[in-house]
């Protein structure tokens, strides 16, 4: 007691406590600088990651495109441009010689290397243009056709010192010009660059999410109240807590193996159709949302649960009447983690088959298809040079997929937060 | 449990003294209720009747089993996966722990207001509509409405929000909040109320607003009502039970709990010595 009495007064304004004061600030300021240079170093890599990406990519969704004068009239096609819209018409579109009469334009045009200047797949070009206007049949017609990979890359100013040449050489004619390429988001997978598409994989991506989503969020929301509102704390519940944690850590291509046995060879499910990608990414995606969903129920205060409970509402009323709804942002917000991972997975499509060169976009879940993340690593792998900014491009694709996809369950956690 | 009671009638008989625990035609009965967490005793052996037409006050100090006890009353510990209970808790003569008795009617028959206010993060309407509607009571949105009125009517929060019903109820002052749960709580036209400390986290004026409410809603409800405050329990009571460590000392007329009591240790913990 005495000791309390007997001690110095503390000495406020002395140096002592000066020099506490000072180093306790400097310490504040040394603090706040580490965390804003982390912030800021982050933010620096983010926006060089961006750059890059559009500064490659952007390109990738122009096209150059040559300028050919075709004389329809002088050539053999013996097509009648009356019954070009009647089914007969169309059956002898399709087996004229275009291709033929394409080659020969070209070579007119622009010497002997002239067919070499074109896309593979122009002349299709020229089959859609009849099609829409078959008077182009009695005149000559000016068409716009993409350019081969070597003329369109050098047309973006990355050609080698040949291909630079000719481009220079047809820019001073005035039969160069770079559009929107719109059939790169329109089209499927092609091996030639110049006429590759993402639709393809956008559309394999698009199905195999949904079929995750379809999965993995009634299960995994149904586990996680299940777990926390209804079952027995005991040591198989601890069992399952400590099994669920262990999956959601396991390397996705081990999924990959799983699927591979289980859907493929045990359950003779299509092969690299979305269905099997969606069931193998959704097991992947299911402990997630199960953790997620279980913290977002604990959350949710007891108090909520007492007041239902103390006016007689059954277990599965309050869970379903004010559990869920409460823990709905939290839930929605683990979902979005575990699809974006799911999105962007690569490994264990490629075990079972998704890796498959498919032109035509799947029609169904049970289809073949690819999805972004493959197409990207399968493109990146080309040996062609004008894969290089298809590959930016479809990175491009991919963020704005994820994006969009995160946009839209930010806007529904706001949606469903309810304020204290 | 015929066990339990034939040990709480001749531990009465030893005693041979007038049980004030007893009264005529009680709504609740309590008989040797003991309550265990895992091993631990939490309440031992209480015998409590509940009066039709009364207010009846726990009081002890924290920690002394009187929540724990008012839970029994509505099953509500049996959210606790631990919690046993042994005895026999009647609620006009039926065993509410017997394997017939719905949980769920019990619970709307025995209503409870808890220590927080805790009203759901919904409209005030939906707040009170909420009890009614899950127990199929007023069919339609006319009757849903009468309802919801009168809830709010007798919990004396009618004139404050009747032009907002569509706000949420937790925008409602501290006050305000727990009258819109008694509100809730009344509209599923139980028998008992339970308020477990319902004054505790509001302020003089809020808590002089409640005991009103209290007042004005005996005789239609049983009441029964665990407090902290001695003076609320004078108040708003007509009997007092008085525990400590987990044991019933003492239970009768307010009155005679609080001026004459039988009991030393009651005596000292109203007087204030301890607690």
């Amino acid at each position: 007691m005495s000791k309390a009495t007997d001690r110095t007064p503390t000495d406020w304004g002395g140096p002592a406590m000066d020099r506490r004061l000072r180093r306790r600030y400097a310490a504040e300021r040394r603090f706040r600088l580490i965390g804003l240079g982390a912030i800021l170093l982050s933010a620096g890599f983010l926006v060089l990651l961006l750059a890059t990406m559009v500064a490659n990519g952007a390109r990738g969704f122009t096209r150059t495109e040559v300028r050919l004068d075709i004389d329809f009239a002088k050539s053999a096609l013996f097509l009648d441009p009356a019954t070009l819209g009647s089914a007969n018409g169309r059956a002898a579109l399709a087996g004229a010689d275009i291709q033929g009469v394409v080659q020969k334009a070209a070579e007119a045009q622009y010497g002997a290397e002239g067919a070499r200047l074109l896309s593979d797949t122009a002349w299709l070009k020229v089959v859609g243009a009849i099609d829409g206007d078959p008077s182009l049949l009695t005149r000559t017609a000016t068409i716009w056709l993409p350019a081969s990979s070597p003329i369109d890359i050098a047309g973006k100013g990355k050609g080698d010192p040949e291909a630079e040449r000719i481009h220079r050489r047809l820019a001073a004619r005035e039969a160069v010009r770079t559009r929107f390429n719109s059939d790169f988001l329109s089209s499927g997978d092609a091996t030639d660059p110049a006429a590759v598409g993402i639709w393809g994989a956008f559309a394999g991506s698009l199905l195999t999410m949904l079929v995750t989503l379809a999965l993995a969020f009634p299960v995994g929301v149904l586990s996680a109240v299940y777990l926390e509102e209804y079952a027995p704390r005991n040591r198989w519940t601890d069992l399952i807590e400590v099994s669920i944690n262990n999956l959601a850590a396991v390397p996705s291509i081990i999924f990959g193996l799983l699927g591979l046995a289980v859907f493929l060879n045990t359950m003779h499910l299509p092969r690299s159709a979305p269905l099997v990608g969606g069931l193998t990414l959704a097991l992947m995606t299911m402990p997630v949302i199960v953790i997620a969903g279980r913290n977002a129920i604990k959350s949710v205060p007891p108090s909520i649960r007492d007041a239902a409970l103390g006016i007689g509402a059954s277990r599965i009323q309050v869970a379903y009447h004010h559990v869920l709804p409460l823990a709905l942002p939290g839930i929605l917000t683990g979902t979005i983690i575990g699809m974006a991972r799911a999105l962007g997975e690569t490994a264990p499509l490629l075990m079972i088959g998704m890796r498959a060169f498919i032109t035509s976009p799947p029609g169904g879940i049970a289809e073949p298809a690819t999805v972004l993340p493959v197409q990207i690593f399968l493109w990146s792998d080309e040996v062609s040079r004008g894969f290089v900014e298809k590959t930016s491009a479809a990175i491009i694709v991919l963020l704005v997929f994820l994006l969009a996809m995160n946009g839209v369950a930010i806007y529904l956690r706001n949606k469903f937060e309810r304020r204290w | 449990m015929t066990l339990m009671i034939d040990q709480i009638q001749s531990a009465g008989a030893i005693a041979a003294r007038p049980d004030p625990a007893q009264i005529p035609a009680p709504k609740m009965r309590a008989i040797g209720v003991s309550v265990w967490y895992g091993d631990k005793r939490a309440i031992d052996d209480v015998s409590i009747d509940v009066g039709r037409e009364h207010v009846t006050a726990f009081i002890g100090p924290s920690g002394c089993g009187k929540s724990t006890f008012l839970r029994t009353l509505n099953r509500m510990n049996d959210t606790i996966p631990s919690a046993r209970v042994t005895g026999r808790i009647e609620l006009d003569g039926d065993d509410i722990y017997a394997s017939g008795m719905d949980v769920v009617q019990l619970r709307a028959r025995v209503g409870m207001v808890f220590q927080k206010p805790n009203p759901f993060p919904k409209s005030i309407y939906e707040n009170v509509a909420y009890g009614p509607r899950i127990h199929g009571l007023g069919a339609g949105r006319h009757e849903l409405d009468g309802i919801v009125e009168r809830s709010l009517r007798r919990a004396g929060l009618w004139e404050e929000v009747k032009d907002r019903l569509t706000e949420s109820g937790t925008a409602l002052s501290g006050g305000q909040q727990q009258r819109l749960c008694i509100a809730r709580a009344i509209a599923v036209d139980p028998e008992v109320i339970l308020m477990d400390e319902p004054c505790s986290a509001l302020d003089p004026i809020a808590t002089a607003k409640i005991e009103e409410l209290i007042h004005e809603l005996r005789g239609r409800y049983a009441i029964v009502i665990v407090t902290h405050n001695m003076q609320q329990a004078a108040r708003v009571s007509q009997r007092t039970a008085f525990f400590h460590l987990g044991e019933l000392i003492e239970y009768g007329e307010t009155s005679q709990i609080f001026t004459n009591p039988r009991i030393e240790r009651t005596k000292d913990y109203i007087t204030g010595r301890y607690g």
